[in-house]
């Protein structure tokens, strides 16, 4: 069964159709990426899957879970974790701190569990910051743990969202543009990252603008122009398409 | 247990003042102490709400007065003109009510201040909730000018209701005996002891909060402030957490309405008014937004120091422009001047740069 399953999803803003009629499925264990010109609907569709705003018709199913009317809160709580294209670090919160707040539907103390401190949340504290620093580790930054995350190179920002998302230990990975902003050496950096991710086991679904990135770690590709699906391939494939050619460098 | 050792040195300040007051026979400023530890009680409060939470409150004296007027109103106004109907038989012999002579010897049959206090806070939280939870999905000015609204609103029940003494607010509010031999009041013999039971409370409060602040809520909180999509999408329910943050913070206001209305006998409308709501707001940007300790020097010092009547008649008019100069010059407070910490990072920049360069 597919992890992911989005079928006719579509999403009208007023007279524009951001993202009409797509469908396709995300199997567990494979990158997969959506491509599309500027405009095409790519983080409309992210949006939608991540319930930041609701579908307009459609639906997605994730883990045979109906997405349907899930708050982002609630969809993470399923195992489903994204990152932002211009990066949502915690401003006032060091590299780990922001890890930390990931762990959040991994623990369970309250308002007055906290306030008291009550016993059972002092290893649940530990727990959640030695995971985090585990992360930071996995990720290569850990000798910026302490550091005020929003301090670092954009690259090492990066990093700590891709650690504060996987601390959620989501089994689908929303990845928005991961390389945008990056040189071309941070963005290599960045597709070494996520194939290790997927390595962990971790499906990783995502929207990007370098094709280098997208045809070096992809396993499928998905191709959106002007809201509607026009290809589902292999890269390989992808790259001779007559129609994705079309789109990319227009008309002979 | 950190959290208890860290106030350990404010808890050898308090003492110390009340010693030096005491050899030096200036124990009247205790009293002043005594009420600025219960305004600070409530702006450690409301420190958590703005600072960190990133919720800004134009109408915290709102839940200060419904902590102060209710206790004040249950515990001074005599039931006995309703002593015949079943309920206040009913409360009556549950033990709920109070029987005494007030001024002038006549009987009394008035709520107990317990019970009273505990309606009091009750209260505050259900009215916290109910206007939170349309309230506080608005943002920024939005939300700042819809908690203004709310604190106009008790201002004027205040100043309508001839149950909460209309102008003249109510006045005669008795002890609030805690235990036997501790009380909550005015008297001038029970001085010392309410200079202890108000900054016990404030340091309780205060351990309770930076707890809070240290803990998977208070990073959730700090999330939200940094970016409530985010949080959002990290799987923390954002509205719920901002919620209970807004109750919390209006309990905080509450208890320190109960508690100074009975230490000062009385309460009147000013305590509900605007004014009120918008020095605390300045109080905790002077002591710079998510900071706790911040919040509570500057809670006790400027509310010592308007108490004292330092400021005179411009007393609103300086915590006005105290708001004006710290947003221009100290956005991150007060305490972020602090002279030793600038040099300190004079220095380490100086070394870095040294060190880059090699």
């Amino acid at each position: 069964m597919a992890l992911l399953e989005i079928n006719s999803l579509s999403k009208r803003f007023g007279g524009l159709l951001a993202v009409n009629d797509v469908s396709f499925q995300v199997e567990p264990g494979q990158i997969k990426a959506v491509i599309g010109p500027n405009g095409a609907g790519k983080t409309t569709l992210f949006n939608m899957i991540s319930g930041t705003f609701p579908a307009t018709s459609g639906t997605a199913n994730f883990q045979g879970c109906a997405l349907k009317r899930k708050k982002p809160f609630q969809v993470a709580g399923l195992g489903m974790a994204r990152t932002y294209q211009n990066i949502k670090m915690f401003s006032g919160m060091t590299a780990l701190e922001n890890v930390m707040v990931g762990r959040h539907v991994q623990s369970n103390a309250g308002f007055m569990a906290s306030m008291f401190r009550m016993p059972w949340t002092w290893k649940e504290e530990r727990d959640i910051r030695d995971k985090s620093l585990e992360l930071l580790a996995l990720l290569e930054i850990e000798e910026h743990a302490h550091t005020d995350a929003e301090s670092l190179a954009f690259g090492q920002q990066r990093a700590v969202e891709l650690a504060r998302a996987l601390a959620l230990e989501p089994s689908l990975l929303l990845l928005d543009e991961p390389a945008a902003g990056l040189n071309i050496y941070e963005t290599a950096e960045v597709g070494r990252l996520i194939t290790k991710i997927r390595d962990l086991g971790i499906t990783v679904l995502l929207v990007e603008h370098d094709m280098s990135l997208v045809m070096d770690i992809s396993d499928e590709i998905v191709v959106l122009c002007f809201g509607e699906k026009i290809a589902e391939d292999t890269p390989k494939n992808i790259q001779q398409d007559p129609e994705v050619i079309k789109i990319y460098l227009g008309e002979e | 247990m950190k959290k208890l050792l860290s106030v350990l040195p404010l808890l050898t300040v308090v003492i110390g003042i009340h010693l030096l007051t005491s050899a030096t026979d200036t124990m009247y400023y205790l009293t002043q102490m005594t009420m600025s530890a219960y305004y600070a009680l409530l702006i450690i409060g409301l420190c958590v709400l703005m600072g960190y939470a990133g919720q800004i409150s134009l109408g915290h004296a709102g839940f200060f007065a419904i902590g102060g007027y209710l206790s004040a109103a249950l515990t001074t106004h005599s039931l006995i003109p309703y002593q015949d109907t079943a309920i206040v038989s009913f409360l009556d012999s549950a033990g709920i009510l109070l029987a005494g002579h007030d001024l002038y010897g006549e009987a009394l049959l008035v709520v107990s201040p317990w019970i009273a206090c505990l309606v009091a806070v009750c209260t505050a939280a259900i009215i916290a909730v109910i206007i939170g939870i349309p309230v506080l999905k608005l943002k920024g000015h939005y939300l700042a000018m819809a908690t203004l609204g709310f604190g106009i609103i008790i201002y004027r029940v205040a100043l309508a209701l001839e149950y909460f003494g209309e102008a003249d607010g109510i006045s005669e509010v008795p002890a609030f005996v805690l235990f036997t031999g501790l009380s909550v009041s005015g008297n001038l013999g029970d001085r010392v002891q309410n200079y202890y039971i108000a900054w016990g409370l404030l340091l309780i409060g205060m351990v309770l909060l930076l707890n809070l602040i240290d803990s998977r809520v208070g990073r959730a909180l700090r999330g939200i402030h940094g970016s409530d999509e985010a949080a959002n999408a990290m799987g923390v329910n954002t509205s719920r957490f901002k919620l209970q943050t807004f109750v919390l913070s209006a309990v905080f206001a509450a208890v320190a309405g109960v508690f100074l209305t009975h230490y000062n006998g009385g309460i009147g409308p000013s305590e509900a008014g605007v004014m009120k709501s918008v020095r605390y707001v300045a109080i905790v940007a002077v002591g710079g937004m998510a900071h706790l300790w911040g919040a509570l020097l500057m809670g006790i010092i400027l509310n010592f120091l308007s108490l004292r009547g330092v400021f005179g008649s411009y007393d609103d008019a300086v915590f006005g422009l105290i708001l004006i100069v710290i947003m221009l010059f100290a956005p991150n407070g007060i305490l972020s001047l602090n002279i030793r910490h600038r040099l300190k990072q004079y220095f380490r920049r100086g070394k870095e740069d040294r060190e880059g360069g090699a």
